[in-house]
């Protein structure tokens, strides 16, 4: 059968009137979440495999919408009938995170407390946080157990952390393109951004909402700097190099060089869709994640616990999440004794590589996947 | 101890005669329950039926990507890495055993790779070819350089950088401190020789179990 999409597909909400505690100390009396599923659940339910959004992504995984055939989802390449995750054989579902803005509650809903959105009063939420209102999903849907659970960059944050918050919950981890913790070199670029969205003077600490306007610069600024991470030095010379955006130069400010369109026009685009609080929560998130803190550092001590099958993948060019940030998940997993293996696939497209199709990446996982019992 | 290698795959244990001959050979020297590194693992054939017989907690090490995928495919733990590099990550006397099998004759840095199996392994298992296997003798007093099934390349398309016979390999456990514990060797119709067999005369492919001395 020949590889295709998963077709038309339509997100889904199911509501939670259980408070949720979270780790900040925050509490959501009621939440929603948003999510989509591709594929059956089989009789026994022992194929639900759960795909962990990163910074941007949302609950549209694959396939697209009836009325919005060009809205097709993040990981379309990877998630279908004869692609990697193979819909054929898993029960696949996406979620939009607490505190997003696709739908699932955040910032941007209605708080019932007020009526009004929100936002600077929206609680911090941790990847720990997500884990575990994806968990009350799961146990709505009767899933006990996940085949697998996958993710890239801050989706595989949530995927290592499904093995440690619910070891016997889940069978497999893919972890891709992802980190034990960020550097400060991370954190800084994640610093960076958010202070460009806190000093738009149309941030409004955060109720935006009530006048009518977004902080669009500073989500465009805090866009730009996220795009030159995800890119790597090579793929940006190979795209761009310093090609001149009209052949010579206007001594401006102005447009000159071509990565300054792209970046731009990737700027403004994200600042159109997307919420600046959801950025802001998200990028804490990222920053908050480190597993090993409450074991002193010791991140085999951490994964001591996981009950799961580990496969790690890292891209050579990604320098947001480095290769050597992968193989220190993979010494502590080795030093734990879990089972895990781990490919570096050379690519030039550096953190972007995740999303992208690549012949080595995509055959790694389907033999990986393919061997999962289900 | 506890934890099983493959519990999530349906991968049935196969008989120890579809192993290589050489590989069934070092499977026959690994003790149940063993913490295993194979070191240039291949296809994973032999962690995966050392898993299944014997409990171990496996790893391979591989740098190839087709070969990776390949351990992916039948569910054995893969790792890949470039042994040229060393095995950085892996802690000091870690494994029951290291083994490296027909991959020290294409290593640059073969004293580094053997002191850092004797790092992270409490024994190491090497096989490779044995450059003064009579017949490749033969071949070179032919004026040839000698081709075989344990040497199957031409001189000029072969990825071996490192010739050496069972008596250099000897010297050089010498040098790097390793002792000897037992040697195996193969004749070129792949049956055992002797103990007290000259391997370096008659043996095309000699395994030897090592420890730091």
């Amino acid at each position: 059968m020949a590889v295709r999409s998963v077709g038309v597909v339509s997100p889904q909400r199911m509501v939670f009137d259980e408070p949720l505690r979270l780790k900040s100390g925050g509490v959501l009396p009621r939440y929603e979440l948003v999510y989509e599923t591709y594929g059956e659940l089989n009789a026994a339910k022992t194929n639900a495999v759960l795909v962990c959004h990163a910074l941007s992504g949302s609950h549209h995984v694959a396939g697209y919408y009836e009325d919005d055939p060009k809205n097709i989802g993040w990981w379309d390449n990877f998630v279908g009938p004869g692609k990697p995750l193979d819909t054929r054989k898993f029960f696949v579902i996406g979620v939009n995170n607490l505190g997003g803005c696709y739908g699932s509650t955040g910032p941007k809903s209605i708080d019932p407390e007020t009526g009004e959105p929100y936002g600077s009063r929206f609680p911090f939420v941790t990847v720990e946080d997500w884990v575990e209102a994806q968990a009350r999903l799961a146990d709505r849907l009767g899933i006990s157990e996940f085949a697998a659970v996958i993710g890239g960059s801050l989706g595989g944050m949530q995927a290592l952390s499904w093995a440690l918050q619910y070891p016997e919950r889940v069978r497999h981890v893919l972890a891709i393109a992802t980190a034990p913790k960020l550097s400060a070199q991370n954190i800084a670029f994640n610093e960076v951004a958010r202070q460009a969205i806190l000093t738009d003077p149309d941030f409004h600490g955060g109720d935006y909402y009530r006048y009518g306007v977004v902080p669009k610069r500073g989500l465009m600024l805090a866009r730009m700097i996220g795009h030159i991470t995800y890119l790597s030095d090579d793929a940006m010379a190979e795209k761009f190099g310093r090609a001149l955006k009209h052949g010579a130069f206007r001594y401006s400010y102005d447009v000159e060089f071509e990565i300054e369109s792209y970046l731009r026009y990737q700027g403004e685009k994200f600042s159109r869709y997307f919420d600046a609080n959801t950025y802001l929560l998200t990028t804490r998130a990222l920053d908050y994640y480190d597993p090993a803190a409450e074991y002193g550092g010791d991140l085999a001590q951490a994964f001591a616990r996981a009950q799961a099958r580990f496969f790690v993948l890292s891209f050579s060019t990604d320098w947001r999440f480095s290769p050597a940030r992968s193989r220190e998940i993979v010494s502590a997993l080795v030093h734990s004794e879990k089972p895990v293996s781990y490919l570096e696939i050379e690519s030039k497209a550096g953190h972007d590589s995740f999303l992208l199709e690549h012949p080595h990446y995509h055959a790694a996982v389907r033999a990986y996947l393919n061997q999962v019992a289900v | 101890m506890s934890m099983v290698m493959n519990p999530a795959t349906n991968e049935t244990a196969q008989p120890e005669s579809a192993l290589r001959f050489d590989l069934a050979a070092i499977a026959r020297w690994v003790q149940p329950e063993e913490r295993v590194l194979d070191l240039g693992c291949g296809d994973g054939a032999l962690l995966a039926y050392l898993s299944a017989t014997k409990r171990v907690v496996g790893y391979g090490i591989e740098n190839d990507v087709n070969r990776v995928i390949a351990c992916l495919d039948r569910g054995v733990n893969v790792i890949q890495s470039n042994l040229d590099q060393g095995l950085a990550g892996f802690e000091d006397g870690f494994f029951d055993r290291v083994i490296m099998s027909q991959a020290l004759q294409a290593m640059h840095n073969t004293q580094g790779i053997l002191h850092e199996m004797l790092r992270v392994g409490r024994e190491a298992v090497v096989s490779f070819p044995n450059f003064a296997f009579w017949k490749h003798r033969k071949s070179i007093l032919e004026g040839r350089m000698p081709v075989s099934e344990s040497l199957p390349h031409q001189w000029f398309n072969t990825p071996n950088i490192r010739f050496f016979t069972v008596a250099d390999f000897t010297t050089l456990c010498d040098l790097l401190d390793i002792e000897i514990l037992e040697w195996m060797g193969f004749d070129d119709q792949h049956q055992p020789l002797p103990p007290d067999a000259d391997l370096n005369f008659l043996a095309t492919l000699a395994i030897a179990r090592l420890a730091r001395r």
